[in-house]
């Protein structure tokens, strides 16, 4: 979708770096969390977990936690909707997202919600957990992706599975994914070398470091009030309202300051209980998980095992690739499999290319989606077999990666022709960088990568209305996880032309606006971002009217220039520049408040591409890996506050660190989390880091006003495949397992050595 | 459970609170004195999300029990700024967008204050030594690290 009214240069507020309008709140303390809210008269919520990976609820006997004194309530499965249904487009979803809320007929892994308690205080509400009877029938079970799919595996759910299935696959098969082009067979057998190799990656947390936690209320006569940590209160409303039986518009859900999501805070677990326990108990309730919590229940990534085979010639073109990506995303249908395979080749330009994904259920919690969700794991796959070509053929690898770049025009693996991208400057920015030309130490590794993420538009509304004294609020929809109020403040001072600290921007409730999608996908900057220029051009439009009513002239004789209404031409009219706080001044006179207002569904998100650099030392002895230089170089189309945007790519890269080298869900084998605490699941600490450098690339997407595309996805979709491919060198050996963990290192150079 | 009455000091105030003796001092301090700025990120003593000063020593408030802070001074997040003035290392994290979400921010703050008073000058490798103990999952903590460094500067230029 490209726009007619773009806006690419000459810039007065975009682009600069002022401080956030939360600054002052989050360094002083002051700033509420999803913990931090209390209500009167408020009880606190419990939830009691399944100790077994898989076992049939047989029966759960709460009468001695009723009877124990300050207990007010206890739920279970019974007191939710027993037909959670949704318009089209979720057919499905409500009912697994209930049954992931509150297990039903029976748990589906360890830590999965069986009945939950509100009491007086919370160390009651846990003490009543105790006295909670379920007697379990315990299931054989499975954790492992490849185990899941054999012959003879435990099944989770019969049933699941939607019909893009081929027969005869495991009922834990529940999608399954095609597509490609060109005939990959005749591509290899043009190849002069082809390399085939599986890989495998291991779950791995968001690891926000706020729990979930939410307070809820809602009376016998369906209506409720939320507040809880998210990144979006408009879906939770409408899931709540679904899993409840409510009425939507009933439920106002306010969306706290919110402490990290990467996508984890995408759906509901807590929410719907602390609401059914306050309509039991008819209080106030407020529940807030705790970290061991957060790892058993709320969503991990998917863990992944792949095969990738690719043909390269001697010059380094690429003939042919292929792939098969199967994903395990615990219990539920909804692993993002699709998006694995669509984004594995999406950085090349080939004539034949063929992906094929699985979505495989399991006895491990319900996956929920992990920034650019399914794209790192195929990154890592596809990038280190690259990189295995270009050592073997003696290839510089950032000009293959040039040489088969996808650009504008080109036919993308997953189907339609790309716009404007900017994968070849990524490369070039990166093949030009000092660090790049910079020698290795004796012992390091040199890695690099592409990455591809789509990136995502969605449901948005914004409003924007002027105050009396020439200021201008705005209301958003969209959760601000990273400073994205600041970014709105830029672009709506940049239509108005009013300074930026003349506005303030605020995250507002469920009653307030029109349904805004989750912020994900990237899409805040993009959608939120398009919506705030449009309605601050709808407002401006608002004011022009009250200038040419006041001058006597048409509308359209007036234009907007410097925060000034202006008459548009010397026929116009001679007129001094009227000033926006003049308009605003006594508009109340001249026809009533002035506000501007964009609700729609932008469709030209514009995707986006990154190249990293790492450089990596191995201690052979302990198999202790070190990063010793980073570097992300990334398209951001266009860079609104540029503090912001280095921070995304320095958060991705960083959490990119931890999945390849430290992060995993370990499962024991009795089918437990074995290591639901940041001690044992340790991501990276600030001792672990070096600096990360950053490189913004501006190649304007056609779809946004002022060419923005998101940034916070992108930034981890190289990391795993850089570290990998830098890590190999530094070892010797070809790392294909992930986390890259000292005892795989030891175990891989052992291998090696053992030969 | 019968509760116990506790005397300490928060931020230079006298206060005083009747608790359970399983309740931690990151329990009182939000629960029971509305100080909700020191987070619960883990509870186990590994994120410093609830890191305040206890008697000049810096700790996880989720691993004192709320009856050890008797005849105790207490400091968090709340005391730093003095009045309407921000610390220099508040003003310094605002400036270098040092914080994305900021549920980190309070613990490294009072970390980092704490850090500052005992070594005026220290190397980055010491910082990040010293913040191994404040996990932030947003920033990847190089514009933590900048703006400390920054601050621990202009703090030894003025003195
Ligand atoms: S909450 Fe105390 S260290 Fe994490
Ligand atoms: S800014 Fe979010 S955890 Fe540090």
């Amino acid at each position: 979708m490209a726009l007619d009214d773009t806006k690419t240069k000459d810039f007065k507020f975009v682009g600069t770096r002022p401080e956030r309008p939360d600054g002052v709140d989050k360094v002083t303390g002051r700033a509420k969390f999803g913990a931090d809210m209390t209500a009167p008269g408020m009880l606190h919520g419990a939830i009691l977990r399944s100790p077994h990976a898989h076992a049939r609820i047989l029966s759960i006997d709460t009468s001695k936690a009723e009877a124990l004194k300050g207990v007010k309530a206890v739920v279970t499965r019974a007191d939710f909707s027993t037909n959670p249904t949704f318009g089209p487009g979720l057919t499905g979803e409500p009912w697994n997202v209930l049954e992931n809320v509150m297990a039903g007929e029976k748990a589906l892994y360890d830590g999965h919600a069986v009945a939950a308690v509100a009491a007086t205080s919370a160390l009651i509400a846990r003490d009543a957990l105790k006295l909670i009877d379920v007697t379990y029938e315990v299931l054989d079970h499975v954790t492992d992706v490849d185990k899941a799919m054999a012959e003879g595996a435990p099944v989770i759910r019969e049933g699941a599975a939607d019909k893009s299935v081929p027969a005869g696959m495991h009922p834990n098969v529940v999608r399954y994914h095609d597509s490609g082009h060109g005939d990959v067979e005749a591509g290899f057998a043009e190849a002069d070398l082809v390399l085939e190799n599986s890989f495998k990656t291991e779950a791995t947390h968001q690891g926000y470091i706020e729990p979930h936690a939410c307070l809820g209320s809602l009376g016998n006569d369906g209506k409720g009030e939320l507040w809880c940590t998210t990144q979006g209160h408009w879906y939770a409303q409408k899931m709540c309202a679904a899993l409840l039986g409510l009425e939507t518009s009933q439920l106002r859900v306010t969306a706290s300051e919110i402490g990290g999501g990467f996508g984890g805070k995408t759906t509901v677990f807590i929410e719907p209980v602390a609401l059914a326990l306050s309509r039991k108990a008819n209080k106030p309730v407020k529940i807030v998980m705790s970290r061991s919590e957060v790892f058993r229940a709320t969503g991990p990534t998917a863990s992944t095992s792949m095969d990738i085979k690719i043909g390269m010639k001697k010059d380094g073109t690429i003939t042919a690739a292929s792939g098969v990506f199967r994903l395990q995303g615990g219990a539920f249908p909804g692993a993002p499999c699709e998006f694995t395979a669509m984004c594995a080749f999406a950085p090349y330009a080939l004539e034949n290319v063929h992906q094929i994904g699985y979505d495989v259920m399991s006895n491990r919690p319900k996956q929920a989606a992990y920034r650019a969700p399914g794209s790192p794991m195929a990154a890592f796959a596809v990038e280190s077999v690259i990189d295995d070509l270009c050592k073997e053929l003696g290839l510089d690898p950032i000009d293959v990666r040039l040489k088969n770049a996808s650009h504008k025009g080109t036919k993308a693996s997953f189907g339609p022709r790309f716009d404007d991208i900017g994968l070849v400057e990524t490369l070039e920015a990166a093949k030009a960088h000092e660090h790049y030309n910079t020698p290795l130490k004796e012992g390091q590794g040199r890695g690099i990568s592409c990455g591809f993420w789509f990136n995502h538009g969605g449901e948005t509304a914004v409003s924007l209305a002027l105050s009396e004294d020439g200021t201008a609020q705005i209301s958003v929809g969209t959760p601000d996880i990273g400073g994205s109020r600041a970014s709105m403040a830029l672009m709506a001072a940049e239509e108005l032309g009013i300074p930026y600290e003349h506005i303030r921007c605020t995250v507002a409730d469920t009653a307030t606006l029109g349904y805004n999608e989750i912020s994900h996908g990237s899409r805040v900057t993009y959608a939120s971002g398009l919506a705030t220029i449009k309605a601050a051009k709808d407002a401006v439009n608002k004011l022009c009217k009250r200038a040419a009513q006041k001058w006597g002239i048409p509308e359209d004789a007036v234009k907007w220039e410097d925060g000034c209404a202006v008459p548009s031409g010397a026929n116009a009219g001679d007129f001094d520049p009227l000033p926006l706080a003049k308009i605003t001044a006594n508009m109340g006179a001249t026809g009533g408040p002035i506000v501007g207002h964009f609700e729609a569904t932008p469709e030209g998100a514009g995707v986006s591409f990154a190249t990293h650099i790492v450089d990596a030392e191995v201690d052979h002895e302990t198999g202790k890996t070190k990063i010793v230089r980073y570097t992300v170089v990334q398209d951001a189309g266009k860079a609104i506050h540029p503090t912001y945007v280095e921070g995304q790519f320095q958060g991705g890269a960083a959490q990119g660190i931890g999945w390849a080298l430290n992060e995993e869900y370990i499962y024991g084998d009795d089918g437990r989390l074995q290591n639901a605490g940041f001690l044992d699941y340790r991501i990276p600490l600030a001792s672990d880091l070096p600096m990360i450098d950053t490189v913004i690339v501006e190649v304007a997407n056609p779809g946004h006003p002022y060419g923005v595309r998101g940034v916070g996805e992108t930034s981890i979709c190289p990391p795993l495949a850089a570290i990998a491919n830098a890590v190999s060198a530094a070892a010797g050996v070809r790392m294909r397992e992930l986390p890259m963990s000292p005892p795989r290192i030891v175990a891989a150079l052992k291998a090696a050595q053992d030969g | 459970m019968s509760k116990i009455h506790v005397n300490t000091t928060v931020n230079g105030d006298e206060v005083d609170f009747l608790c359970d003796p399983r309740e931690t001092l990151l329990d009182c301090l939000r629960d029971k004195l509305q100080l909700t700025g020191s987070k619960e990120g883990c509870g186990t003593g590994d994120c410093g999300a609830c890191s305040v000063v206890l008697d000049g020593r810096l700790v996880c408030a989720c691993l004192v029990l709320g009856v050890e802070a008797e005849g105790k001074t207490v400091d968090t997040v709340e005391g730093i700024a003095k009045g309407q003035d921000l610390h220099p290392l508040q003003e310094k994290f605002i400036k270098y967008a040092a914080l994305q979400c900021g549920i980190c921010t309070p613990g490294i703050l009072v970390a980092t204050k704490n850090l500052l008073e005992r070594s005026p000058n220290p190397t980055e490798t010491e910082v990040r030594y010293w913040l191994a103990g404040n996990l932030c999952r947003c920033t990847g903590y190089d514009k933590i690290i900048r703006a400390i460094m920054d601050t621990a500067a202009e703090m030894r230029e003025a003195g």
